[in-house]
């Protein structure tokens, strides 16, 4: 399946399966500076447990064609243009960090597209830390380390990838680096920017929230705030594990996406 | 300013891709002596084959011993991932046929390990890749020696025999120009003088056999994926970037990105070629990584200590090691190598092949054999052994004059190195 939004190409991954026409749909929305392949630990296992999985390049990332767009609200309407062209009913939309405040605005403006939320790495707000702003602006490597550096629990600076072969930090720093210039900035000052209001109040929807407990970039106190004014709402925690909690506990995460999605 | 807390390069050789064993607290990393796993459930099984879910299958594909000598190895290369093989020359291989096929053509220095030389020049043509060798010092070369096909420029970090230096980021630049990848063998550098992938290099292969273990007791090799390159800018890497029905129509780039060439090399590569590296090898080499940084730091300084030796006596004619100023590479290699350009060089011997002869046949401490790397000193005269069935014309024409002696300075006490040296050059002379 080939698919358009705004007349440029919006890139997806699917788990290499077609997507399954008469299947609930499933989208997942990756974060700042990062594509579609942080969800690859999950996005085939979905895809071959009976949902039509949609992990998308939002515009100017990965593959997909166009500019980056400059605010959260802007990324949610496209996310529900996208939603509403594949024309398949409402969608499941799993987020992470930038993605998980795309997914809310989502849900809060286009209710009529999403049928729940499960949010990874995600806060009331998130502010980014001023250096981190200003070596994204300059386009210094400085800023997918950072991001690395933060993005990680203890654990995962260490070892032990379930995936065999694979080395998470440099995986992550690698993603970003092929971030295309002002990309990385242009997304951290969207989220700097971001202010959640009234949104939560405005869900009706069924939410989960996955938080780790050694997550820097979305403190688990963030999460709580946020947690605190949404109604049906169900918190899982990850013991010991970091804000790129997909990759550095793919099993636990899949898990608690099949529970949330069934 | 803000710095990111990463573990730095010492603390990595020892902890990285390892923790303690969460079943049984071994400290120590496990040998996984063992064919194939348990699965939990046909669901899971099925998941594993299917590559919806990681983990372990069967040790052809990944071992967990393994494993942690692969992310090891990632961790201090800096790259997204690695996977290990049975021997340096299977590395090459996965790599040549993960991104290759029949047709395509590799640019490669002309001055590499002589059975790389083979698989290329020879062997490769069989199954329809061929090569074109080129100087490495030359940019030109290179430049005008791709064609349509080609696929990966190739080359030493460290050359053989002249130690010649690749300048990684001039020639990683003329690859990507082209819209293709530079891969290096970095197994005479190590990660520790030197990090290819930070310099633009896309895939670091190694003969683990060599410095990274260090003791010259199991053979391996390695490919690193440096996660940098983009394999589906193009059309040339249709085996990442195309539906692969081998997984029921996989694209490795369209779900891995970043990590298709490391998820593809393991998924097909060791699944089909079956080239594995054994967990008890993995377990060997993993010792010697971690005191890398200290091994090779000594093998530089005796390096140095051997090298003023040399250049001092009689009997040596001349000393091929960037570190001396009259190799050509000697300014590169304070920009690229500013710890050291490794423990491997050459040096002439007046009297030419019959001296040669006498010299080897007198180191008592140096070992006589056709290994680099070892923590033990190992001479070869290349012209009685390894070439000998070449003219004299035909050595200076593969750079091995008949007076040629390639030293592999181990860490053994410098005196202890310099008196063995110093007694055989001694009796080389006495004709
Ligand atoms: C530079 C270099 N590359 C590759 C190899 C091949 O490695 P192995 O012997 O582990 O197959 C060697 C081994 O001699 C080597 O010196």
């Amino acid at each position: 399946m080939n698919i358009e939004c705004r007349g440029e190409a919006v890139n997806f991954a699917t788990g290499g399966v077609e997507v399954g026409r008469d299947l609930p749909l499933v989208v997942l929305v990756h974060g700042a500076g990062m594509d579609r392949t942080v969800w690859s630990q999950q996005t085939r296992y979905l895809a071959h447990h009976g949902f039509a999985a949609m992990a998308l390049d939002l515009p100017g990332h990965g593959e997909s064609g166009g500019e980056p767009l400059s605010s959260i609200g802007e990324m949610a309407d496209w996310v529900s243009e996208v939603i509403d062209g594949i024309d398949q009913g409402p969608a499941r939309l799993i987020g992470h960090s930038m993605g998980s405040l795309v997914s809310l605005e989502v849900a809060a403006r286009h209710p009529g597209v999403v049928e729940r939320l499960v949010l990874l790495g995600t806060g009331a707000a998130m502010p980014v830390h001023p250096e981190l702003l200003g070596a994204a602006e300059r386009n210094e490597v400085l800023a997918p380390q950072l991001i690395t550096s933060w993005g990680h629990g203890t654990r995962a600076h260490i070892a032990g990838n379930p995936a065999p072969g694979l080395w998470m930090r440099s995986g992550c720093q690698a993603l970003l680096e092929r971030a295309a210039d002002g990309v990385i900035f242009n997304d951290l000052a969207a989220c700097n920017s971001y202010e959640a209001g009234d949104v939560a109040a405005l869900i009706t929807c069924p939410i989960t929230v996955v938080v780790g407990s050694e997550d820097k970039m979305t403190p688990p106190r963030a999460t709580s705030q946020l947690v605190a004014g949404l109604s049906d709402v169900d918190l899982k925690h990850l013991d010991g594990i970091g804000h790129m909690m997909m990759i550095e506990a793919p099993d636990r995460i899949r898990d608690i996406l099949l529970g949330a999605l069934q | 300013m803000v710095d990111p807390d990463y573990l730095k390069f010492d603390t990595l050789s020892l902890h990285a891709g390892q923790e303690p064993d969460p079943t049984t607290g071994s400290r120590a990393v496990p040998i996984y002596q063992t064919t194939s796993y348990s699965f939990v459930d046909t669901e899971q099984a099925a998941g594993l084959f299917n590559l919806e879910q990681p983990g372990h299958i069967y040790s052809r594909i990944s071992n967990p011993t393994v494993a942690v000598l692969e992310e090891r190895i990632a961790a201090l290369e800096g790259g997204v991932g690695a996977v290990c093989t049975a021997s340096g020359m299977a590395a090459f291989h996965l790599a040549a046929a993960t991104i290759m096929s029949a047709g395509n053509h590799v640019v490669a220095s002309r001055n590499i390990y002589g059975g790389t030389h083979n698989m290329l020049n020879l062997t490769m043509p069989r199954f329809g890749i061929t090569t074109t060798f080129v100087d490495p010092r030359d940019p030109k070369a290179w430049r005008s020696a791709i064609t349509p096909e080609t696929r990966v420029l190739f080359a030493e970090t460290l050359g053989n025999p002249g130690i010649e230096v690749l300048d990684v980021p001039l020639i990683a630049e003329i690859a990507h120009e082209h819209g293709l990848p530079l891969m290096v063998d970095a197994t005479f550098t190590t990660p520790y003088l030197m990090k290819p992938i930070d310099l633009g290099a896309d895939i670091v292969m190694h003969s683990v056999t060599k410095f990274l273990g260090g003791h010259g007791i199991a053979l391996g090799g390695v490919i690193v994926d440096g996660g940098r390159f983009d394999w589906a800018a193009n059309d040339k890497f249709p085996t990442l970037s195309q539906p692969y029905d081998g997984y029921h129509g996989i694209s490795f780039t369209d779900e891995y990105g970043h990590q298709a060439l490391s998820m593809r090399a393991r998924a097909e590569g060791l699944r089909d070629f079956g080239a594995a590296m054994s967990p008890t090898n993995a377990f060997h080499l993993l010792q010697g990584i971690e005191t890398l940084p200290l091994r090779m730091k000594r093998h530089v300084e005796n390096t140095d200590s051997v090298i003023t030796f040399l250049e001092g006596h009689d009997a040596v004619t001349w000393v091929s090691h960037p570190s001396v100023s009259t190799h050509p590479d000697h300014e590169l290699a304070k920009r690229l190598l500013p710890k050291g350009a490794g423990a491997i060089f050459s040096f002439g011997i007046a009297g030419g092949r019959e001296a040669g002869c006498r010299f080897i046949e007198n180191v008592q401490l140096a070992s006589h054999l056709a290994n680099v790397g070892d923590a033990k000193t190992l001479v070869l005269h290349p012209a009685s052994t390894t070439h000998q069935q070449l003219s004299a014309e035909d050595l200076v024409a593969a750079g091995v004059g008949e007076d040629l002696i390639r030293l592999s300075v181990g860490l053994e006490d410098p005196e202890d190195i310099i008196a063995d040296l110093s007694r055989a050059l001694r009796a080389s002379q006495k004709g």
